[in-house]
């Protein structure tokens, strides 16, 4: 059965591949559509006919939308991401730096809320119905159900306000010693921990809860195992599939979480640039983001669904 | 939401019932409808009207949630907020809901080539972050009201779209349906008369959690500057207008995000403890 997993799997990196294209299509769209003639709007008020003319020639705006969107899509895969409007920067050079913030705030959460959110939803899980489960059950409802800000804005009256531990909404960039730098990063990364761990918690509890009503785990019960026993060496190697699935998907919230955290805290990374973008419309900047973005969701929920097809033993 | 509150209410008279949480959960919802409805004539001072001399002031008799960053009244400005982030809100689920539905039981009764073409494009749509495609979208269109609601509208189609789907596809298979098919109906017909009516419960359950969802990406894009703008202003915009108060602890930018908050638990809840005879009667 080996070539049917393969199959399974080429299959969904086809149906990813297919799925980059038109959120790329969607993306260039979005953003051409706009009212307002480029080469006008670089050239001010002031310009000439003949040098508006000129301009729109030198970047092909009068070709065919189709055409220009395969050029600009050439240019992403070579890595060339065009020049942005408002300072007239290359947009790989703007990004660049932006993108390692980004990622070092993300890789930090990661490392911080997976340990995390799966020792509590596996717990949760071994103590069903506990008054511990319920309360995390009902916190859990407390933060999906909240926007992203308001578990940040709490973070800064608890954390600066009351307690006065931390500066508030300020993101220094002189960063010397291991202190400053968790002072700096503690917040952001708090919330965000918070945000995608609520969601990893609910869906690994969920799949090892699954794992525990099938008839080997009560066979194991039967047997007299103990329940950690039943819980670490029957349950969880089969919940395994479902919960790296559910990490992977989890890690996707990220991308909506750090929108909101990088604009409260100020921090430089692609989300802030995409926001100031907007307020600036300076679209080559802005598709970059966004591509950025969405190939970076469009990853993870591959992988996901890879794992989930590869951790299913039916398959093999 | 009020055909989910209302359905509710109607089959507890029937005989199910339905637990404490959800009916407080209800009770919040209904809140805040009336007020939405009502704001303009309960609120105490016009919103516009700088009523306080000092700004960020504390809450007090007269200013029951204290006054903003000009020294206006908060109670007022939260009271008609509740209109914006409802029925801004109420809008886009609407849209979302007709539209996914509509192609989902349609992609369901044709199958074939039409299904695997929308769920294809759908599945792409979704695939895109919602918070990046508004963010997008904003860019390019501007953010007015009608704007706003046609693309977090169009955010949530695919949600519901797949959804109804689903269910719709295990309906379609029933031989009711067959024989309506081989009676000759129309299209129409089928979705109308056989299909919807046997959907409808999970389906108006599911657009509820939707309704959550929109409520949460509309507070973010406020929030961000980039969804309502002034002169109007929802409850993320409220928070973002009082974010300088924030060190002082500040009513005026806590009550807004307890606003938002109370209104999508209570929704949650009210969901969760809805009798499951309703919620997946016809999943089953």
């Amino acid at each position: 059965m080996k070539h049917r997993i393969a199959s399974l799997v080429l299959a969904r990196l086809a149906i990813a591949l297919v799925t980059a294209i038109i959120v790329s299509f969607a993306v260039f769209f979005a953003t051409a559509m706009l009212p307002g003639d480029t080469a006008t709007i670089l050239l001010g008020q002031a310009a000439t006919p003949e040098a508006v003319e000129g301009l729109r020639k030198a970047m092909h705006l009068d070709d065919p939308a189709i055409f220009r969107f395969l050029r600009w899509l050439a240019g992403v895969v070579h890595g060339d991401l065009g020049v942005s409007y408002a300072n007239n920067m290359p947009v790989a050079k703007l990004i660049g730096g932006r993108l390692v913030n980004t990622l070092k705030l993300a890789g930090l959460t990661a490392i911080i809320a997976v340990p995390l959110a799966l020792t509590l939803g596996i717990t949760a899980a071994m103590l069903r119905n506990t008054l511990y489960d319920r309360c995390l059950t009902i916190a859990i409802i407390g933060i999906v159900s909240v926007p992203e800000f308001m578990i940040a804005t709490l973070a800064v009256l608890l954390f600066a306000v009351y307690l006065n531990w931390l500066p508030a909404v300020s993101f220094t960039s002189e960063i010397r010693t291991a202190y400053d730098f968790a002072r700096a990063y503690a917040m952001p990364v708090v919330t965000l921990t918070i945000v995608i761990s609520a969601q990893m918690i609910r869906m690994s509890r969920a799949a090892v809860v699954e794992t525990l009503n099938t008839p080997y785990v009560e066979m194991a019960l039967l047997k007299g195992a103990s329940r950690g026993r039943i819980v670490l060496r029957h349950a969880l190697p089969n919940a395994l599939g479902p919960i790296v699935n559910a990490v992977a998907l989890s890690l996707s919230y990220l991308l909506g979480g750090v929108i909101i955290v990088e604009t409260i805290f100020n921090y430089p990374g692609v989300a802030k640039l995409m926001v100031d973008a907007v307020s600036t419309r300076d679209l080559p900047l802005i598709q970059s983001c966004a591509i950025i973005f969405c190939f970076g969701f469009l990853l993870l929920t591959t992988t996901a669904d890879i794992i989930a097809i590869l951790s299913n033993p039916r398959l093999r | 939401m009020t055909s989910d509150a209302t359905s509710a209410g109607r089959r507890s008279r029937l005989g199910y019932r339905i637990n404490a949480v959800g009916i407080a959960g209800a009770l919040i919802v209904a809140f805040w409808i009336v007020v939405a409805f009502a704001a303009p004539s309960i609120i105490p001072h016009p919103i516009g009207d700088i009523v306080d001399s000092d700004y960020f002031g504390p809450m007090g008799r007269e200013l029951w949630l204290g006054s903003d960053y000009l020294g206006r009244d908060m109670a007022s400005r939260i009271l008609m907020g509740a209109r914006y982030t409802l029925g801004i809100s109420v809008a886009s689920v609407i849209i979302a809901g007709a539209a996914g539905v509509t192609l989902g039981v349609i992609a369901a009764i044709m199958g074939g080539a039409v299904d695997m073409v929308l769920s294809r494009l759908l599945d792409a749509l979704n695939s895109i972050p919602s918070k990046l495609f508004s963010l997008v979208v904003v860019a390019a269109v501007g953010s007015s009201i009608p704007v706003l609601i046609v693309t977090m509208a169009v955010i949530y189609i695919p949600g519901a779209y797949r959804f109804a789907r689903a269910l719709a596809v295990n309906i379609n298979t029933m031989d009711f349906v067959v024989v309506a098919r081989i009676r000759g109906e129309s299209l129409s017909y089928l979705i109308r008369a056989e299909i919807l009516p046997n959907i409808i419960g999970p389906v108006l359950v599911d657009l509820g959690l939707r309704f959550v969802f929109i409520v949460l990406l509309l507070s973010g894009l406020s929030f961000l500057g980039l969804g309502v703008k002034p002169p109007y202003a929802d409850w993320g915009a409220l928070v973002r207008e009082n974010i300088g108060g924030l060190p002082y602890a500040a009513p005026a930018v806590i009550f807004p995000s307890l606003a938002i908050a109370s209104l999508t638990i209570a929704v949650n809840l009210l969901i969760d403890n809805l009798p499951t005879k309703i919620r997946d009667r016809e999943a089953s």
